[in-house]
């Protein structure tokens, strides 16, 4: 298999822009990923993408060309845009081409999701009886965890501080104030110990990036970065997921934990060689709890880490510099990529105000979603 | 509307008095489920009753009126407690009853108990366990 590199990235600003369709926010994704790679849509051999909400990707080809290039729209809940990364990749390492594109976008209405039982293959006593939210999973999870490992309150309200400080920072983010401590814990009790700033909300945005076999990054001498390894993992027995009646009293695996660990392998590197970490912050829970996951610290050493700062742009481990969805919001389908996007300009030096110092040379980004799905990235300069 | 003509929010959720929820426990593999999957998934599963008492795994309290549809309880909103208890054979998400937040603590005794609710209906609910409360 060749090497692989991602050698441009695009962005449209997340957060809400009305009167653009979130395809169309797709699609100026993937002209700044053009434009940055240096190559045309005519140049694209195989392109992936999708959205959760927001309709199919491959009719972009109406505003991109009719080069009759092959388009798979990708249809994976919040691992959309990882999964279109992955078999952009995997086309490319394969040697099926040399050029891919995988752009992941959405546009969901205001308020949280709303799940229907049958859609999940719950009975319908279980939304019925009020036990059928995203939010009370993650509340759920923390809460043990905070029980058992002696995580703080005030720690749950540092990770929104830190998110919103990095949006502040980040263009692409949709929250770009700051908030302080006080107001994070003490805005509206969502379900506890989980306050309203501690939740990212559903948002819109578009992320594309350019894909290119060892041969054209060097013909094209573009500047990119390497792919050293992607893993993509649904959830192994035992694992306690969204939407769950019951669950095994044996404690099980974690999708997160499978992804993170082929991942590391397979890029033949090791939680401590890593300079920059994207890690899936759906809440502040989350992003505490997927350190762990992802072997970065040990259970219970989040308080201290994030006490003293580790985890801050400065810090031995910046995690979630550009603000996570904390700061930019959830649009499901782009979410993931985002996170690429944002390792791909931090190993290029382009993040601007939030460009982590020392010239980071290993990137790490971790998506996670329902009903139990996690994919890794892992990006060497 | 009085208490006997308040039916349960589903079919064989729980049976017996005192109530015990009926699980599945899986032919092949053991594992125990609940409730059984509906459909031709729950012929692969015997049903059994599940243990009435258990020990609290994680818990919240839903703060705001969930969205009906599905939600179904009553227009004026009270929040209410929520958590897994673990049965020892298989952990269940239950609403819970007969306390408050600051009441509650990983691992503590809880039972089952039947609870109205809504206006028809009546539904299973753990609370702390009399002889530790």
């Amino acid at each position: 298999m060749t090497d692989v590199h991602i050698i441009g990235a695009g962005i449209h600003p997340f957060g809400r822009t009305e009167g653009r369709s979130g395809r169309d926010q797709g699609v100026f994704a993937v002209r700044e990923a053009l434009a940055d790679a240096g190559v045309a849509w005519e140049d694209i051999e195989y392109a992936y993408g999708g959205s959760s909400s927001a309709g199919n990707a491959d009719i972009m080809v109406n505003e991109l060309g009719l080069t009759g290039v092959p388009f798979i729209n990708v249809a994976n809940g919040c691992a959309t845009g990882g999964s279109a990364l992955a078999a952009a990749r995997n086309a490319v390492a394969a040697g099926q081409c040399d050029l891919a594109l995988a752009v992941g976008f959405d546009k969901h209405e205001r308020g949280a999701f709303n799940p229907e039982p049958s859609d999940w293959g719950l009975p319908g006593w279980y939304g019925e009886t009020g036990m059928m939210l995203t939010t009370q999973f993650f509340a759920l999870k923390i809460q043990r965890y905070m029980q058992r490992h002696g995580i703080s309150r005030e720690t749950l309200a540092r990770v929104p501080e830190k998110a919103f400080r990095n949006g502040e920072k980040t263009p692409h983010a949709w929250r770009r104030s700051p908030l302080d401590l006080e107001t994070i814990l003490h805005s509206p009790m969502v379900n506890d110990p989980l306050t309203k700033y501690m939740f990212c909300s559903p948002a819109e945005g578009g992320v594309a990036l350019v894909i290119a076999s060892e041969k054209k990054a060097r013909e094209l001498g573009a500047k990119g970065v390497r792919v050293a390894s992607i893993a993509v993992r649904t959830r192994p027995p035992g694992s306690f997921e969204v939407f769950a009646p019951s669950i095994r009293s044996e404690p099980g695996g974690k999708p997160t934990e499978l992804a993170s660990q082929a991942a590391f392998e397979e890029a033949g590197v090791g939680p401590g060689e890593i300079d920059i970490a994207q890690l899936q912050d759906t809440e502040s829970g989350a992003e505490i709890m997927h350190m762990a996951e992802n072997g970065f610290c040990e259970d219970g050493k989040q308080e201290a880490w994030i006490a003293e700062g580790r985890t801050e742009i400065g810090g031995a481990l910046p995690v979630n510099t550009d603000g996570g969805c904390l700061a930019c919001g959830e649009p499901i389908g782009a979410s993931g990529l985002r996170q690429v996007y944002e390792n791909v300009q931090q190993l290029r030096g382009r993040a601007g105000e939030r460009q982590v110092p020392g010239a980071p040379r290993l990137a790490y980004s971790h998506v996670y979603g329902a009903p139990g799905l996690a994919a890794v990235a892992i990006l060497e300069r | 509307m009085n208490a006997a003509a308040r039916t349960p929010i589903a079919e064989n959720l729980w049976r017996g008095e005192p109530p015990q929820l009926v699980g599945g426990r899986h032919r092949d593999s053991g594992e125990v489920v609940f409730p059984v999957p509906p459909g031709e998934a729950g012929e692969a599963y015997e049903r059994i009753a599940l243990p009435r008492t258990g020990k609290l795994w994680s818990w919240t309290r839903q703060d705001f009126r969930p969205k009906s549809p599905p939600y179904a309880g009553p227009e004026t909103f009270t929040p209410f407690l929520l958590g897994y208890v673990d049965l020892g054979n298989v952990i269940v998400e239950s609403r819970l009853e007969g306390a408050g937040l600051e009441d509650l603590r990983l691992g503590q005794a809880m039972e089952l108990i039947i609870v109205p609710f809504g206006e028809a209906h009546t539904t299973f609910a753990f609370q702390p366990a009399e002889d530790a409360r």
